[in-house]
């Protein structure tokens, strides 16, 4: 076994259904559910219980997803992130996620920290970064639709590009 | 006109719409 792009691949695989889980349960679950328990009155208890849990795996998982990623690329990061021959579909799948990672921690974070009150805030300041961080995760949503499709790609190049 | 990201519809059709792009990209200019 070559132990490096063995542990490489399984952890990426892991963090990776880990970060994506996590992504699809904010878009498909937590964005209606946060909805109908606001005209409910019983939002409290999932903002302050399973948002900032949930954000915690969500962007540390991020950051392994991508480390892993780097390297399992090893020797040929630089051929996938230059779009080179063979390595341009996995390239497209490393850039996606890549611009996704970015998302999460520049983007996501920063505003759920103002939503949450974690940093000090104004209302305005507030609204605002509600939609910036709804708009970063549904952008991430759709970038993961072809990274998914290129990260398999790039695995399997002759069934997809045969 | 509506930002499709609103949506869950237009986040999952745009994204399709993107792969197929991608794609085509990919296979005709950069040798897949």
């Amino acid at each position: 076994m070559e132990y490096v792009p063995a542990f490489a691949r399984w952890l990426h695989f892991m963090a990776g259904v880990m970060w994506i889980g996590l992504l699809y349960y904010f878009n498909f679950v937590q964005v209606d559910a946060l909805k109908a328990a606001q005209a409910d009155g019983t939002a409290a208890g999932i903002t302050k219980h399973v948002v900032p849990r949930a954000l915690l795996y969500f962007r540390w998982s991020a950051l392994v997803t991508w480390l892993a990623g780097a390297a399992l690329l090893g020797g040929n990061f630089f051929l996938a992130f230059g779009l080179q021959g063979v390595y341009s579909a996995i390239g497209i799948g490393a850039w996606l996620g890549t611009i996704m990672l970015f998302n999460v921690w520049f983007l996501i974070w920063p505003n759920q920290k103002k939503i949450l009150g974690i940093v000090q805030a104004t209302d305005e300041e507030k609204t605002k970064a509600r939609r910036v961080a709804f708009l970063a995760s549904r952008t991430n949503t759709m970038l993961s639709i072809p990274m998914l499709f290129f990260m398999g790609a790039g695995a399997h190049v002759a069934i997809f590009f045969g | 006109m509506k930002n499709p990201l609103d949506s869950l519809w237009g986040t999952i059709i745009s994204g399709l719409i993107l792969t197929l792009i991608l794609y085509n990209i990919v296979n005709h200019f950069l040798g897949g």
